[in-house]
């Protein structure tokens, strides 16, 4: 503990809802998309500039998924992703329709340096 | 025509307002009311008593009676009801004609049921338990300026609760020294903070000087982060003329949310500055200082969850609603029960929950429920489990008591929440296996783990005074 209270805390730049956690694995994505499905949602992808982060609107991989019930789908969606936008980063987008509203929203992929 | 005559005389109540026939209609305004008479007064007279005074009735006969069609205005008591477990007092259902009341004023309905009547000498204590608000009623009022999905999209938070905290000491702090809590506890991971209830504009911290410090603490953090922050800057004050002004200068100081004590400045206050809010695009957090004056007596006063329907009406985006498991009075099923009535869209009967009445709210916009008061990292799972993703949990001490300073606590806040969010999302029980959870997390959090080692024997284990009857 002593050596904590020493430390400094240094600011980070973070990315809302899981950037407080460890990177997710392929495992634990897979989890977190197999939620969005079960709850109803459509799972979508985001991607954009490092810079552009705060703003609301990233760019749209392709369309929300919708009726996509099958999770290594859209893993497989993400690498591709992934691929044509290797410096972007990209996160997952769960659309509920009830609340016409996100249900949820992480970063997926940070591209090297962030 | 008429066949009515004037007697004069003291009113009996019960052959006028005792109706166990009537249906009620789907625009009266129906009100459950916990009754303990005095003694050698009938339930049906009590009842009749009560239904009377809180609409039509005087004690005494009049004659401009004769000139209005009583048989329409008057309320009725069409139900009575035991109380489980206590056999001094019973319930009485009391249906209101809609005209009775104003459109859009809460006020107006307050003053009807909850008025005189609360001093009846017949009545030995009296308590309003729930109202059902018809949908013609709810229809005239304006609402939450934003509601929960909108202040989401506004402050790109998702898939969670929101972390806030108040900043501490509750008073004697200068403004900028205020502004500088309040940029570490953003900068760590906290997505909003919160001025205390009782900082309005004292002679060490004045108004405007705590906006501007707040209002830079609060953009800086934003930058530094790239996340969405706010602050709550309380704009109760004195006088409505100056509580507008105050609103005015967080809207031009740019921040996202003011706040204000709903209660102690009174519905009238509260509803003109929900309706600003609506119009300038302004978030409104919703504090409750003296509300257990008001619902803590299980006999006399009125339930929590009236005060609830009552500031869904007038307006708000947050609402504190105690924590269950922290040091503040709360009962479980009560507290899911008017924590429902908060964010669903249509809430069923439900009598385990303490819910006396369907209540359809017609698509108004739904209130974060705002869980706040001697919680800390231990107890995230079982609040994350109890209050779902709309609600914002308010650690104070549990953040700016970490003994690395507020953004090191409000980061082990963080850690803990998502840990637990994303443990939910993976089909774990929170409530079984959270403390193995906060541990796990803990090993790749320092911050974490010395707030884990902080608050470990912390506990609030009293009798909850107001339980659900039975």
């Amino acid at each position: 503990m002593s050596n904590l209270i020493k430390d400094d805390y240094r600011t980070r730049i973070t990315m809302e809802t899981f950037s407080f956690l460890p990177e997710l694995t392929a495992d634990e994505i897979y989890d977190q998309i197999v939620y969005i499905i079960n709850q109803g949602w459509t799972p979508a992808l985001e991607h954009d500039k490092p810079e552009n982060s705060a703003d609301h609107y990233w760019g749209m991989w392709k369309l929300p998924f919708f009726g996509m019930r099958d999770p290594n789908l859209f893993l497989n969606e993400i690498e591709e992703c992934r691929q044509a936008y290797p410096d972007h980063l990209i996160r997952v987008v769960g659309y509920d329709s009830y609340t016409q509203c996100q249900g949820h929203n992480f970063v997926v992929y940070r591209p090297r340096g962030m | 025509m008429s066949t009515q005559t004037f007697d004069a005389g003291v009113q009996d109540y019960q052959l006028t307002y005792w109706t166990p026939d009537y249906t009620p209609l789907d625009t009266d305004l129906l009100a459950c009311f916990k009754v303990i008479p005095q003694e050698g007064v009938s339930r049906e007279e009590a009842a009749a008593a009560v239904a009377a005074e809180s609409s039509t009735g005087t004690w005494t006969t009049v004659w401009t009676d004769l000139l209005s069609d009583m048989e329409y205005y008057k309320g009725r008591a069409y139900r009575i009801e035991d109380v489980p477990g206590d056999k001094a007092a019973f319930y009485t259902f009391i249906a209101y004609p809609l005209d009775l009341f104003e459109e859009g004023s809460v006020v107006n309905v307050l003053t009807s049921l909850v008025g005189n009547v609360f001093g009846f000498k017949a009545i030995r204590a009296l308590r309003l338990e729930d109202i059902r608000f018809p949908v013609a009623f709810v229809k005239t009022c304006n609402g939450p300026p934003s509601g929960i999905q909108v202040e989401r999209d506004k402050l790109n938070k998702y898939g969670r609760p929101m972390l806030g905290c108040t900043i501490k000491p509750k008073l004697g702090l200068s403004a900028k020294n205020y502004g500088r809590a309040v940029y570490e506890c953003l900068r760590g991971g906290l997505d909003l903070t919160k001025d205390d209830e009782n900082i309005n504009s004292q002679p060490f911290q004045r108004w405007q000087d705590r906006f501007e410090f707040v209002a830079n603490a609060v953009d800086k953090a934003t930058l530094d982060t790239g996340e969405r922050k706010g602050h709550y800057l309380n704009v109760t004050s004195g006088d409505v003329e100056q509580m507008m002004k105050r609103a005015e200068f967080a809207k031009e100081l740019g921040q996202p949310i003011i706040m204000h004590d709903f209660l102690t400045a009174g519905f009238t206050a509260n509803t003109t500055l929900a309706k600003w809010c609506r119009d300038n695009g302004m978030l409104l957090h919703i504090h409750r200082a003296m509300h257990a004056v008001i619902d803590r007596n299980p006999n006399h006063g009125i339930h929590f969850r009236v005060l609830v329907k009552c500031l869904r009406l007038s307006g708000g985006d947050h609402l504190h609603t105690g924590t269950v498991v922290g040091k503040l009075e709360g009962d479980r099923a009560s507290t899911l029960g008017f924590v429902d009535l908060l964010r669903e869209d249509f809430i069923a009967e439900d009598r385990s929950r303490g819910i006396f009445f369907d209540q359809d709210w017609a698509s108004m916009p739904g209130i974060f429920a705002v869980a706040s008061g001697g919680i800390h990292v231990w107890h995230m799972p079982a609040l994350l489990n109890i209050f779902g993703d709309d609600s914002v949990l308010q650690f104070g001490g549990g953040t700016q008591g970490h003994p690395a300073g507020n953004a090191a606590g409000a980061a082990a806040n963080r850690v803990a929440l998502e840990s637990c969010v994303k443990a939910r999302n993976e089909g774990r029980d929170l409530e079984r296996e959270g403390n193995d959870i906060l541990r796990d997390a803990a090993r790749h959090s320092p911050e974490l783990a010395v707030a884990l080692d902080t608050w470990k024997e912390i506990k609030f284990e009293f009798d909850t005074v107001d339980k659900l009857d039975g």
